[in-house]
């Protein structure tokens, strides 16, 4: 069978394992937004127990595997009563897990703003809330928004686990057409060409424009 | 199916999960292993200065960058029988790890080698010492110290990702449990224990990096004793 033959009669299917996989990626990718400002705010907080509450959180999702996160989801959540479709536990997964990173970096982040403009702030009689809404935040993006698009890369290839908890995604599809037809090659040359692809020829350039869109926000050129 | 946590099934099926442990470790032992000498030969590839073999070498760091181990593992295990290679699982899944954090290892390195102030190569070119014994004597030294932290944590990254290796069907410590938990129908003890497991040697080693990428900075001037 040659590979056009292959492609037409598969292709499809791994097409529609496709959307499933960047759906997987945008829920999971907000997700992780979301709690690594949180977690990492908490982190930064003067109150022990915030900040205690955000280091276990960090450490331990930091500490473990992905995998075993993710299967504890879903096969152990059960137990307590908490049946999470695999999908959502999938994106739950990933998020927290990614979010534990994402927390580091926006902690990083935050420390790395010019001491200037703490003073500034602190000077002009600014709330320590309104500091770090208007003074802070906004410019930290630009800061963590570099090692943040390594993280969304990692994070596209981490979804293609949410396949061994069911999940149709690509990874899933790549597997199942495989076991059908045994072309091994094809299925699986195939499913990595399409991730290479989304990652090199989407994400990357996404996150490059994002990245550019940031430090243009706050007076800065990129090269 | 009930939630109480079973400690005389958690304790019966301890010795087991330990053992596998072993195993676990031993697997990113080796993966390391082959990843530290793959990078170095992706460093080669980047450092030679024929321009098509650092194209050619980019191109394929990046691909392996970007697309998941779980599918090149897959790839490896299923594919090469078709060209008359079997290999058993061990051998694939150490391969893969090896290629896939060798691509990692290799930007380490470079950008420990990057990390070398440029004086210190005009230096050695000025007091006419040949390539080899520059990085032997000046560049080395300098550069090992930088990548350090970074190895660590690819280390410590490797140990985390071994799971994936059971879904190829190599008995670390993930497939045990999935065994375990199969065989007795229960999942709650055996998934916890992997966990609690993990983060038993994860954070330790985490902790004990910080501490070697302290001493490497303090050693290099970079902190003082006062700032610690």
């Amino acid at each position: 069978m040659s590979y056009f033959a292959f492609l037409s009669e598969h292709g499809p299917t791994m097409l529609l394992g496709t959307v499933t996989t960047i759906k997987v990626l945008i829920c999971a990718t907000i997700l992780y937004v979301i709690i690594s400002l949180i977690f990492g705010l908490m982190r930064l907080s003067k109150n022990p127990i915030i900040q205690g509450t955000a280091t276990v959180y960090i450490e331990f999702f930091r500490g473990t595997s992905l995998l075993v996160q993710l299967f504890w989801f879903y096969y152990v959540l059960p137990f307590f009563g908490l049946t999470l479709e695999a999908f959502t536990a999938g994106v739950v997964a990933i998020g927290m897990n990614f979010g534990a990173y994402g927390a580091e970096i926006v902690r990083g982040g935050v420390l790395a703003v010019p001491k200037g403009q703490w003073e500034g702030a602190f000077a002009l009689n600014f709330t320590p809330a309104k500091r770090m809404r208007k003074i802070i935040i906004p410019q930290i993006f630009p800061i963590i928004l570099p090692p943040a698009a390594n993280l969304t890369v990692e994070l596209l290839k981490a979804t293609a686990l949410v396949a061994l908890v069911t999940v149709v995604d690509l990874t899933f599809e790549a597997k199942q057409i495989n076991s059908i037809t045994w072309l091994s090659a094809q299925c699986f040359g195939t499913a990595l060409l399409i991730y290479y692809i989304i990652s090199r020829f989407f994400l990357v350039p996404f996150l490059r424009w994002l990245e550019v869109l940031a430090a243009r926000k706050v007076g800065k050129e990129i090269k | 199916m009930n939630a109480e946590w079973r400690w005389d099934f958690a304790i019966e099926i301890l010795p087991q999960m330990l053992w596998a442990t072993l195993n676990t470790i031993l697997a990113a032992g080796i993966g390391y292993a082959i990843a530290a000498i793959v990078g170095l030969l992706f460093l080669l590839g980047q450092r030679t200065p024929i321009k098509i073999v650092n194209m050619i070498n980019r191109e394929i760091v990046e691909f392996i960058r970007s697309t998941p181990l779980l599918i090149q593992l897959f790839f490896v295990y299923f594919v090469l029988p078709q060209f008359g290679i079997t290999l058993s699982a061990w051998v694939c899944g150490m391969i893969t790890i090896g290629l896939h954090f060798g691509t990692y290892l290799s930007e380490v390195y470079r950008g420990a080698l990057e990390g070398v102030p440029k004086s210190q190569w005009e230096a050695c070119r000025a007091l006419n010492f040949s390539t080899f014994y520059t990085y032997r004597k000046i560049v080395l030294p300098q550069a090992f110290p930088i990548a350090i932290p970074g190895m660590g944590n690819y280390l410590v990254g490797i140990f985390k990702d071994t799971p994936l290796l059971s879904t190829i069907g190599v008995a670390e410590l993930f497939h045990a449990a999935t065994a375990v938990g199969g065989y007795h129908y229960r999942y709650l003890e055996p998934y916890t224990i992997v966990g609690l497991i993990f983060l038993m040697l994860s954070i330790p080693a985490a902790i004990w990096i910080r501490k070697i990428e302290k001493n490497v900075n303090l050693a290099q001037g970079k902190i003082k004793k006062e700032q610690l």
